[in-house]
């Protein structure tokens, strides 16, 4: 194995991490501030790029359904804000599990309802179709480039949002005292509505982004909430930081597992056992290291203070 | 206080009751040529079997688990395992040792239940390091290694699962017949709801609740949490390894899916459902759960579209679950002003 | 026209017994039960075969082989514990004589011994895993689709035949996967430079591409079902391997289902498959035209075989009048005297297809995806488990 291809695997679990950031970063903001847990998150990920495919495929333009799919499932979420999630907000976790569980029903059914049971088609735009010579001999694609800097740069957006401005400061303090805010005079429903909405904008950006990788289906929401809660577990919930950190770790486990467990195998059993044991394996890394993570640190690698 | 009683009195006469009906069910479906559905019958008494080992940890100590299909597809494998090495495979070589399968339930449920609560002792030993939502996400994660384990696992089945060719044999019952394998879910449950009311009345019962409520003051009594917690979440997978090695019996089919997280959420909808830390809460939940799915499915193929919005009035409008509901209408019937 | 409903109406309609335009003087209608799945992820192939089923009794004015039918459509939301319970439903309320419909091989496992050994008969429209065809086989149960292991058996074959001389060849890590490796190898005899199993549901395959391209293969063969494929195919084309080294998989990837969602990085793509649209033959332009018809969009594989099942039924019906006499019509269904989709078909002694396979390319019609046939792979091709089983 060469040290180019070593390379080359661990670029793609760092953009692998990147996505899955991408794709956290809307539940951690809401767990994290309004200690919500949402297992609807999938199905506004799942919105976003069923609304940016479907405005794609009819005006051909996949920037144009990246610029209707924020709005669109941001709209969705304040809906769904107002009529249930927000009497969620004072129960505990368990009740929020079931309602949300039972948005996840609703949601699918009625995407199939809408947009038909078969996959839909997201291409990527033409000017990212292309690949990029990152590394000698390994052309990489430049779409996958634009989602490393899109995540990086909501990373970057997010901390600065929560740590230099006014309605950060505002979410901060709703989330460790309430009343106080309220009696500033911030009308603390509106301000939830607002980032239970911002939270949905970022989850559609991740589902339009990863709809030209992966596939644009129902159900596509559920296999990624739970690597998504993994990624917000193991940094600490809350944490914006942590869960950065985590998704790049979870990312290169994903990745490094996958190619170099099975060869590692080859050297003592044969090829065709040595590749379903790695595989196997590989399959349960994620869970080893959140599983080891949280033997260690039981709240996390950075636990938010209070 | 009396009132208290009372209302718990109560709660337990609505349980009986509850129980009362799916004992004449049988009787009734027979009169009404309803046979078919002694088998609906079973998978509900099933899952609130499963639901109540799960109410045990998280309704009376707090604990949520999200990994409780490892428990329930361990003892339905165990079962299934055993089958498979009778029926074809000959003994299990186990470190030189060589083990018979058995078709003989006497054999497997027992063990079927050992492993399981063997199984959860392990796990839980690890994961009552953490609590919350961290606690709910690492049963999740050891779940999901078992999972994948026994997916890619060609030996028995992976993905494709494994056939039982025959219920397990349980003399002097004959558990092939669908009244026998009925009765038998409805004995195990009773016990186990027995057993549950006992240990909850138990000091053990009411240490794992004082920990719950406020784990520091119990532990200035000089009552290790730890070690009440873990007793409880060995016990609680014990129990759901039984009815694991039930529902292996009633499918005759083992496969990954009773290891998948997707079980674990619906045992967990169906306690919240009927409400936590209530003794029939899971049998209330289960058939709940179960019928509605049944009977939206019977009606359109959009059944998920009307038991979403289902759930989520429920958890709106009625605290406390299905159980708090009942009590909610007993009450208003009272016309009492207590509460 | 019935078929051309809203999409709730046609299914509230499926739920319920469909006995569209059943003569009131028949005698009791022939019930077949179909367990299919209808919600969640992967139903899209459970509607296919119901709407290709459904057809072919609509076809029929509620009757197969001139003999009233009821269907009875059921929803097992992919999970084993709910087929069996609806199966048992099936066989002790409704008391069905045929069933039908299951999509996954896991739920077939889980079903279908138990429904034969009660001497019902079982059609499968897809489901053909290894077991059934071989030691676990039995006379009630027939298969109209394929063994699982035939579209990459054929694949191996054509690779072969097309002398590529190394190949790397992938595919998720459970039976149905690795049978489907182990069915390439089966005719494949060139090197195999690699041979990777993914995880299942898998959607990011960047470590594999990474892999794969640094082995330097002449043929990648995959196969990967559902939205698995249509990840990796696209991002088989993002990393520039399109055109640089070729992409072989069986049907499923390719199916008319599914390509509209892959797109473009498909186009030119060489697969393998017992059916295709422009197979010419009557029987076949009739089910196209009438499909198109009935629902608006182009039949898939599976809603090939949903129609092909049920005509294997009306088949035998016509021969027999009814299920009454079970040894009758289990000879007439052996017989499998119908104008199947894809012509010429028979049965094997293991009650699986024995057909052609095709080799097909995916191509741009106007502005759809779809396939031609550019070659044939096997003719009269049996499976290699039939001597396993013993009837």
């Amino acid at each position: 194995m060469s040290f180019l291809l070593i390379l080359e695997q661990t670029l793609n679990g760092l953009q692998f991490g990147v996505m899955l950031f991408l794709i956290a970063a809307g539940l951690t903001l809401v767990l994290g501030i309004m200690n919500l847990v949402n297992l609807a998150h999938g199905s506004l990920y799942m919105v976003g790029a069923f609304v940016c495919a479907w405005v794609s495929v009819e005006t051909d333009s996949f920037l144009l359904g990246l610029a209707a799919a924020l709005p669109a499932t941001a709209l969705v979420a304040s809906v769904v804000e107002l009529l249930v999630v927000r009497r969620l907000y004072s129960r505990d976790h368990l009740d929020q599990v079931l309602a949300t569980f039972g948005l996840i029903l609703f949601f699918n059914e009625a995407t199939k309802m809408i947009w038909g049971a078969r996959p839909l088609r997201l291409d990527p735009p033409d000017f990212l179709s292309g690949t990029v010579e990152l590394l000698p001999g390994a052309p990489y694609p430049a779409f996958r480039l634009a989602v490393i800097l899109v995540g990086l740069a909501v990373a970057l957006g997010l901390f600065l949002l929560v740590t230099r401005t006014r309605l950060g400061m505002l979410i901060r303090a709703g989330a460790s005292n309430r009343e106080m805010v309220s009696a500033l005079g911030v009308d603390i429903d509106r301000l939830y509505t607002v980032v239970f909405a911002l939270g949905a904008a970022l989850t559609a950006l991740a589902g339009a982004m990863a709809g030209p990788i992966y596939s644009v289906e129902i159900g596509m929401g559920e296999s990624v909430l739970i690597p998504v809660f993994v990624v917000i577990v193991i940094g600490g919930i809350g944490s914006i930081r942590g869960a950065f950190v985590a998704a790049l770790l979870v990312g290169l486990t994903f990745v490094w597992g996958r190619a170099f467990l099975p060869g590692l195998f080859g050297l003592v059993l044969e090829p065709s056992t040595a590749s379903t044991l790695g595989s196997a394996i590989s399959a349960m890394a994620i869970y080893i290291l959140m599983a080891a993570v949280l033997i260690w640190r039981p709240r996390g690698l950075f636990p938010p203070h209070g | 206080m009396a009132d208290g009683l009372g209302r718990r009195l109560g709660g337990h006469a609505d349980g009986l009751l509850l129980g009362l009906a799916f004992l004449a069910w049988p009787a009734v479906a027979a009169g009404f040529g309803l046979e078919w559905t002694l088998d609906l019958a079973a998978r509900i008494l099933i899952y609130a079997l499963a639901a109540s080992a799960l109410n045990l940890v998280l309704g009376y100590a707090g604990l949520v688990s999200f990994g409780h299909a490892a428990f329930f597809g361990a003892g339905a494998y165990v079962v299934a395992i055993l089958a498979y090495h009778d029926f074809l495979l000959g003994p299990i070589v186990l470190f030189g040792l060589e083990i018979p399968g058995t078709g003989n339930a006497w054999i497997a449920f027992p063990l079927a239940v050992l492993v399981a609560g063997l199984l959860a002792l392990a796990i839980g030993a690890l994961c009552l390091r953490t609590s919350g939502l961290y606690f709910i996400m690492i049963t999740l994660a050891f779940a999901q290694m078992i999972y994948y384990l026994f997916i890619s696992l060609p030996d028995y089945g992976g993905e494709d699962g494994l056939s039982l060719f025959a219920r397990s044999e349980l003399r002097p019952l004959d558990l092939g017949d669908d009244l026998a394998f009925y009765y038998l879910c409805l004995g195990l449950l009773a016990l186990v709801l027995a057993g549950k009311a006992a240990v909850v009345r138990s000091r053990f019962g009411w240490a794992l609740m004082g920990i719950r409520d406020n784990e520091r003051r119990m532990t200035a009594l000089g009552l290790p949490p730890y070690r009440y917690k873990l007793a409880a979440f060995a016990l609680s997978g014990a129990v759901t390894g039984l009815a694991g090695a039930l529902i292996a019996n009633l499918t005759e089919f083992v496969s990954p899916a009773f290891l998948s997280w997707p079980l674990s959420g619906e045992l967990l909808i169906i306690v919240i459902l009927g409400g936590m830390g209530r003794l029939y809460g899971p049998l209330l939940g289960a058939t709940a759960f179960l019928l509605l799915e049944f009977w939206l499915k019977e009606w359109t193929e959009h059944w998920q579209l009307a038991l979403g919005p289902i759930l989520v009035l429920i958890v709106l409008y009625a605290r406390g679950g299905l159980g708090g509901l009942v009590d909610l209408l007993r009450r208003g019937r009272e016309g009492s002003g207590h509460g | 026209m019935k078929l051309r409903m809203t999409a709730l109406a046609a299914a509230t309609l499926a739920a319920l017994p469909f006995a569209a335009g059943a003569p009131a003087q028949a005698a009791d209608p022939v019930k077949i039960g179909m367990i299919t799945t209808l919600s969640g992820g992967g139903s899209g192939l459970g509607i296919d075969i119901r709407d290709g089923f459904l057809l072919a009794v609509e076809e029929g004015g509620g009757q197969l082989g001139g003999v009233p039918v009821e269907v009875l459509v059921e929803d097992d939301a992919r999970k084993p514990d709910v087929a069996t319970e609806i199966a048992n439903r099936m066989v002790e309320r409704d008391e069905v004589d045929i069933m039908t419909g299951i999509v996954w091989s896991n739920l077939a496992i889980a079903v279908v011994p138990k429904v034969t050994r009660e001497g019902v008969f079982y059609i499968s429209p897809n489901a053909g895993p290894s077991l059934l065809a071989g030691r676990g086989c039995h006379e009630n149960y027939f298969n109209v689709a394929w063994q699982n292991d035939n579209l990459h058996e054929a694949m191996g074959q054509y690779v072969q035949d097309q002398g590529f001389e190394t190949a790397y060849i992938l595919a998720p890590n459970y039976p149905a996967g690795q049978d489907a490796l182990a069915g390439f190898k089966r005719y494949y005899k060139g090197e195999i430079v690699g041979e990777v199993y993914t995880q299942l549901g898998q959607t990011d395959y960047a470590a594999e591409l990474a892999a794969l391209r640094d082995a330097d293969p002449d043929a990648v063969f995959f196969f990967l079902p559902g939205g698995m494929g249509i990840s990796f195919i696209k991002q088989y084309d993002q990393a520039g391997l399109n055109g640089e080294i070729p992409l072989f998989g069986p049907a499923f990837s390719f199916d008319q289902g599914i390509l509209g969602a892959v797109g473009d990085a498909a186009l030119g793509v060489v697969n393998s498959s017992q059916w295709n649209k422009d197979i010419d033959n009557a029987a076949n332009k009739n089910f196209v035209e009438g499909f198109r018809k009935a629902y608006g969009r182009l039949p898939s594989l599976y809603a090939s075989q949903g129609y092909d099942a049920a005509k294997l039924i009306a088949s035998a019906l016509a021969k027999t009048g009814g299920v009454g006499d079970r040894d009758a019509f289990r000879a007439a269904l052996e017989a499998a005297d119908f104008e199947s989709t894809r012509g010429a078909f028979r049965f094997n002694s293991n009650h699986h297809p024995i057909q052609t396979i095709y080799v097909r390319e995916v191509v741009k019609e106007g502005e759809v995806l779809t396939n031609r046939i550019v070659g044939t792979a096997f003719e009269e091709h049996g499976d290699a488990y039939a001597e396993e089983c013993s009837m």
